[in-house]
């Protein structure tokens, strides 16, 4: 009995010290730790904002693509009769360039954006990665999830965020985790299917977008201003062009990407 | 006591099956394709189901159950030795394998779960070949001949170890092949393979235009090559002009000869076939060899020195080549 009335009372005393260290506020004699302020986010009038909207084009020649071997998986082989072809380039017939990620290098200075708690996903779906280019902002959730009967890890290996490689032996399993800091691209692959890999750009606003059928790509909803805007492509490298939105005006650019 | 030997060429015969599948997950570049360590992806390592042993997983798991009974054989051997070996040296030496197999182990664990960080990769590559080195040198010391010491009554020659020139060579030799095989290792998990892709001129010319870590490293081992291929040859040469009824030397001097140009061809296609997983792989455990053999003639040329007469008990062993001996240790030829 006495050895229960110790736990008892040592126990509302972890309790008791417990409620006196945590929570925020209270009144306190000791003044709370400055911070830096943030800067108020610049004013912004949505209906003066503009778009760019524009296309990507390959010149010259790409390399062919090839099958994909995925002898090393005889699951991966059942799931994929398909002959799934690589897609380091992606052109269309019209010689438009796909998987080209278009997004706001500079201009947005000033401006804070809310971080979307809707998570992106990142399917492994018939051992490729699904999408193969796509963008996410900082701190948004990254959800991978395994669509596969057959065992994939998830290995990113950026430069600027934490690396991290992670096993999803069943289908079905799900991982998410997000990214911290602002880094174009961060490279996906799978280790134990080395023809896998995705990349995505880290940002922190919503302004990005992926090249798609005709090298479409848009970036709507902008403030006016003036804006660096870089394309990127996993094999050519990257492009950069000034351009200058005004109120609710719709710009148009191109970029082209030249294989020598 | 044969049994004990047979043993050690098992073990060591592991040890570089071993080494060699190591070098094909560093080749497939399967090093992550276990993202946990020590289980595998959640289960125990030895109920891993086959089946699931797929892709770059084939490589990897496949790497850490030969790393376990290689550790397996390890303690069986350093167990075997300490009960039947009476010198106190052979003793110590299987202990030390021991240590060496579980720091291995556990620096394999530590890349998987760090990311493969390059100076732990290398240490790993470069631990691999000591332990190597040590089964093959107490296969060496459980031999027949070494027991008896290589004794060869029409021998015209003076003994190997007081050919000072010899000594030096061999000693050379070894030292040089590990260090060129510690700079490969550097090149490999650095991803300088093919910082020069054309072969044997470096972007065209003899020495490269510019430089950069991966271009110094890369072409630091071609100039490394060229000394071991002339150090080896040195050292084989001076066997065969001074040694040449020695078979316990001219067989290593003439294996060294073979294995050097064979790595030096393997080194070549390596570059020109753009890191043939094969070929690489290959020049790899072709180095280990290179590097074994050395030691094995080193030991030999100073076997006389290191079984100088003593007792077991001060941990030497007699040179004498009595029934005595060679019954307590099994020794026949």
């Amino acid at each position: 009995m006495e050895a229960r009335k110790m736990w008892t009372i040592a126990s509302m005393m972890v309790i008791v010290l417990t409620g006196a260290c945590g929570g925020n506020g209270g009144d306190t004699d000791v003044a709370p730790a400055t911070e830096p302020e943030t800067p108020a986010a610049m004013a912004f009038d949505p209906a003066t904002a503009g778009n760019i909207t524009g296309t990507i084009n390959l010149e010259g020649t790409a390399p062919e693509a090839e099958v994909i071997r995925m002898n090393s998986d005889p699951v991966c082989v059942g799931e994929r009769p398909d002959n799934p072809m690589t897609e380091y380039y992606v052109v269309g017939d019209d010689g438009s360039l796909h998987n080209v990620f278009v997004y706001v290098k500079e201009g947005l200075e000033g401006h804070s954006f809310p971080t979307p708690s809707e998570p992106v996903i990142l399917n492994q779906d018939g051992c490729t990665y699904l999408p193969h280019v796509f963008g996410i902002q900082v701190d948004q959730p990254l959800q991978v999830t395994n669509s596969d009967p057959t065992l994939h890890n998830i290995h990113a290996t950026p430069s600027l965020n934490d690396e991290f490689n992670t096993g999803q032996p069943i289908e079905g399993m799900t991982y998410e985790t997000e990214f911290t800091e602002v880094e174009v691209m961060v490279p996906f692959k799978c280790d134990v299917h080395g023809w896998m890999n995705s990349y995505v750009g880290v940002l922190d606003h919503p302004y990005y977008s992926v090249s798609g059928d005709g090298g479409a790509f848009s970036l709507n909803t902008l403030p006016p201003g003036d804006y660096v805007i870089e394309a990127w492509h996993e094999m050519l490298g990257a492009q950069t062009q000034n351009i200058t939105i005004a109120e609710s005006e719709t710009a148009e650019i191109s970029f082209t990407f030249t294989v020598s | 006591m044969i049994w004990l030997h047979r043993f050690t060429i098992i073990l060591a015969s592991s040890t570089l099956l071993l080494l060699v599948v190591g070098g094909l997950v560093t080749s497939t570049e399967s090093g992550l394709a276990v993202p946990d360590w020590p289980n595998t992806y959640g289960y125990f390592m030895f109920s891993f189901p086959l089946s699931q042993m797929v892709g770059g997983i084939f490589y990897e798991h496949g790497h850490r159950l030969i790393a376990s009974m290689v550790g397996f054989l390890t303690i069986i051997l350093a167990g075997w030795i300490w009960f039947v070996d009476p010198r106190r040296w052979m003793r110590r030496l299987g202990v030390i394998a021991l240590v060496t197999v579980i720091v291995q182990g556990t620096l394999g664990g530590i890349t998987v779960l760090y990311y493969l960080p390059a100076p732990i990769s290398v240490a790993h590559a470069g631990l691999a070949e000591i332990f190597f080195c040590l089964t093959v040198s107490i296969a060496l010391f459980t031999s027949s001949g070494w027991l008896t010491g290589y004794s060869n009554p029409s021998r015209q020659h003076s003994a190997a170890h007081k050919d000072l020139t010899l000594g030096r060579l061999t000693v050379i030799t070894t030292a040089l092949i590990y260090l060129q095989i510690l700079i490969g290792a550097a090149m490999r998990h650095t991803g300088a393979g093919l910082a020069i892709p054309d072969f044997p001129l470096a972007f065209g010319q003899l020495i490269p235009p510019s430089w950069s870590w991966g271009i110094g490293i890369h072409f630091t081992h071609r100039v490394g090559a060229l000394f071991v291929v002339f150090a080896v040859m040195a050292t084989a040469l001076h066997v065969l002009a001074h040694h040449r009824n020695k078979k316990e030397l001219i067989h290593p001097a003439g294996f060294l000869i073979l294995l050097v140009i064979v790595q030096f061809t393997l080194g070549a296609l390596t570059v020109l076939s753009g890191k043939h997983v094969g070929i690489n792989t290959s020049h790899l455990g072709v180095g280990a060899l290179l590097f074994v053999t050395s030691v094995v003639l080193t030991l030999r040329v100073n076997h006389a020195r290191l079984t100088m007469t003593s007792t077991p008990e001060t941990g030497g062993f007699a040179a004498s080549t009595t029934a005595s001996s060679h019954s307590s240790l099994g020794a026949n030829r």
